[in-house]
């Protein structure tokens, strides 16, 4: 809540800043529009908007997490780390009820720490030193050393002069004591604001964690590997769908047998997420190389399917009809006329297909794989490493946006006329 | 026998809702080698359905078109095309565009380089060769859309609308060009159009036809495409006889709208 709550002041914040600070002097056309509400090409997207926009997310994950790259005065309130203190009253039977002191040491998770030193004390209910890591609880068993024991009655009535009875808890200074019900007092340092790592690490960790992976590798295969395996699949998927689709595609835009023979298919298959096909792939292929190929291939296969059975439709019959009567035969129309009229279908297709068999991938290997980036995220997760966990998504996402950069920067060279028909 | 011969055409096809529309009734035609003939009328008088079938996209239900003594039966290329718009080929550039026909057919550039780019030179289109089609405006489209017809050397050429997507300025212009490519080509042209001063203008027959069914209303020979062919359009539309000619075909035109209107909101009103 209070991450959101921050985000959305940095929002208003930096859009009131700019707003009021940054003028840029346009003077294009677009600039001297006065409706701007409404006209979506008036709508440019704010380049220092972006940038802030990602410098945020930077500056509250490095915040919230006590990374080294935010200054210190803008962590997030981090867990307590020192020496806390807190009295216990302990009552015994025969004897007058009596206070002692106990110290707790808490010390980062990670480093080496003893219980701190302390002086026994007066009375017979006798001053206790304990350890607990920051963000972890822990026992103390302040009846272990007084003179009276549990065979004697020994109970802890108050803490810090507030009473305290099993399922109740005291905040004290530094943390909160709490009972449990058999009456062992149990102290939960403050926590502060910051994400424990094994939450959420710092951006550094992250990066680190990428650096030693790239450079010795995860379970046996390095991070290259990891990654080629995924794109390898992921290729070898779309190859063969666009390579079986396409063709299947026009011969259902130029035939009415083969359009009426595979239209129930198509439309069946199209809207089943490849996901759901993914148990199904695994009994009749494991979960090898093969089994993944063709669930990617069935992935691939519908969408390119229908954007070529698309590109057909969408010729201009008075194309086909000039080329007719300029006197091409069927197989010069198909090669010079309905094949470059579909490419920016094709196109259009494709990209669907890859971010879609991207998507399948990772999501297969998540469920059985020796190799790849799902594998990757999935057992890291398992042992807890949320550094490579994280890691692991953000290449997933550099990689899916990469393709799609790609594959759009191939669609304006190959096809420029897409659209200007 | 050289020329096209339209003889008795129908045509007869059923709606989805059950009903038929006889969008051609018995129209017969003779066209000799050479001559320019617009048509002109209402829409849903057939025009368009007359041309598609001299093209050969669409089989008649009754009759025949013989060209040069033979029957037509499909699309060829004897018989070139000329649409309204959106029938260049986007991926080609302006000079494949043109040299398709031939190519087509199977020609060597040396073979059909030298009359392509003659008629590149003739729409006035020699510095854009290169260009793809959807830089040009629209006048320049359908000059490709001309060169690329008559690079293929059909006996005949079917214009529908070619400069009905034009602006005026610009529909002047091709006008010009059509008579010019018609008096020195010699080819037999049928040209579909909009424009009652278009038609007069280029038609040297002019056929008024009627809808409901499809039919040959009127024939007119008209000395104006003759005239037109040497000297500026404009002077042409001065003539006397246009002004009267385009009057009584206008006023033949409206009839016909109004008798479709009057007719409709007759079967439209409560009984």
């Amino acid at each position: 809540m209070i991450v959101f709550a921050l985000y959305i002041a940095i929002f208003a914040v930096s859009w009131l800043l700019v707003k009021l600070l940054v003028h840029r002097a346009l003077n294009d056309f677009t600039a001297r529009k006065t409706v701007t509400f409404g006209d979506e090409s008036a709508v440019r997207p704010s380049r220092i908007a972006s940038v802030v926009s990602i410098l945020t997310i930077f500056l509250l994950w490095g915040a919230f997490t006590g990374s080294h790259w935010v200054p210190k005065f803008l962590h997030a309130p981090g867990p307590f780390v020192g020496d806390a203190s807190f009295t216990y009253t302990a009552e015994a039977e025969g004897v007058a009820p009596d206070e002692a002191t106990v110290i707790v040491r808490v010390f980062p998770v990670g480093e080496e720490s003893a219980d701190p030193e302390v002086d026994p004390g007066e009375g017979w209910a006798k001053n206790d030193a304990a350890s607990i890591g920051a963000w972890r609880s822990g026992l103390v068993r302040v009846d272990e050393n007084d003179d009276y024991g549990r065979d004697a009655g020994h109970r802890v009535v108050a803490v810090n002069g507030q009473p305290i009875a099993p399922g109740t808890s005291v905040d004290t200074e530094h943390g909160r004591v709490g009972m449990s019900p058999k009456g062992t007092l149990n102290f939960e340092p403050a926590k502060g604001w910051q994400m424990e790592p094994i939450w959420l690490p710092a951006p550094e960790a992250v990066v680190a964690r990428l650096g030693d992976i790239a450079r010795d590798g995860y379970r046996d295969s390095t991070l290259w590997e990891h990654l080629g395996w995924s794109l390898f699949r992921v290729i070898a998927g779309f190859f063969f769908g666009a390579l079986i689709g396409i063709p299947l595609g026009y011969a259902m835009g130029l035939s009415d047998w083969f359009r009426g023979w595979f239209d129930p298919i198509v439309e069946f298959m199209r809207p089943v997420p490849p996901l759901a096909l993914i148990p199904l792939v695994i009994i009749w292929a494991g979960i090898g190389e093969a089994g993944k190929i063709i669930l990617l291939f069935l992935a691939a296969l519908w969408i390119m399917a229908i954007a070529a059975r698309s590109g057909v439709s969408g010729v201009k019959i008075s194309k086909v009809h000039a080329a007719y009567s300029l006197g091409a035969s069927k197989v010069q129309i198909l090669r010079h006329v309905i094949i470059p009229n579909s490419l920016p279908d094709i196109f259009t297709g494709a990209r669907v297909a890859m971010g879609v068999c991207w998507g399948t991938v990772v999501a297969a290997e998540l469920v059985a794989a020796e190799k790849g980036a799902g594998m990757m995220i999935m057992v890291a997760s398992k042992f807890q490493l949320t550094d490579i966990v994280i890691m692991g998504i953000i290449l997933i996402g550099v990689i899916g946006f990469g393709i799609d950069m790609l594959m759009r920067v191939a669609e304006r060279r190959l096809v420029p006329w897409k659209g200007r028909g | 026998m050289s020329g096209l011969s339209i003889q008795n055409l129908s045509m007869r096809f059923d709606l989805p809702n059950g009903s038929s529309v006889q969008a051609l009734q018995d129209v017969s035609l003779d066209l000799a080698q050479g001559e320019l003939l617009s048509v002109l009328g209402p829409s849903g008088c057939g025009k368009t359905t007359l041309l598609n079938i001299v093209a050969g996209f669409l089989a008649p239900t009754e009759g025949r078109i013989l060209l040069n003594g033979h029957e037509v039966r499909g699309p060829a290329a004897e018989r070139g095309m000329v649409f309204q718009q959106g029938a260049l080929f986007e991926w080609m550039n302006v000079r494949d565009n043109v040299s398709f026909g031939p190519r087509m057919a199977g020609k060597r550039e040396r073979d059909y380089g030298a009359t392509v780019d003659h008629l590149l030179e003739v729409v006035g289109l020699r510095d854009f060769k290169e260009k793809a089609v959807y830089e040009l405006s629209g006048g320049m489209q359908q000059r490709v859309a001309l060169a690329r017809c008559l690079a293929n050397d059909p006996d005949v050429i079917l214009m529908d609308e070619p400069l009905g997507a034009l602006d005026a300025l610009t529909r002047e212009k091709m006008q010009s060009l059509v008579l010019k490519l018609w008096k020195e080509t010699g080819k037999t042209i049928i040209l579909i159009t909009h424009s009652v001063e278009e038609a007069l203008l280029l038609g040297e027959r002019l056929l008024v036809m009627a809808p409901r069914p499809g039919r040959i209303h009127r024939e007119y020979r008209l000395p104006f495409a003759d005239l037109g062919a040497g000297q500026d359009l404009r002077a042409v539309k001065k003539h006397p006889d246009f002004a009267t000619k385009r009057e009584e075909i206008l006023g033949m035109i409206w009839d016909m709208e109004e008798e479709i209107m009057g007719r409709s909101e007759r079967a439209g009103a409560p009984a």
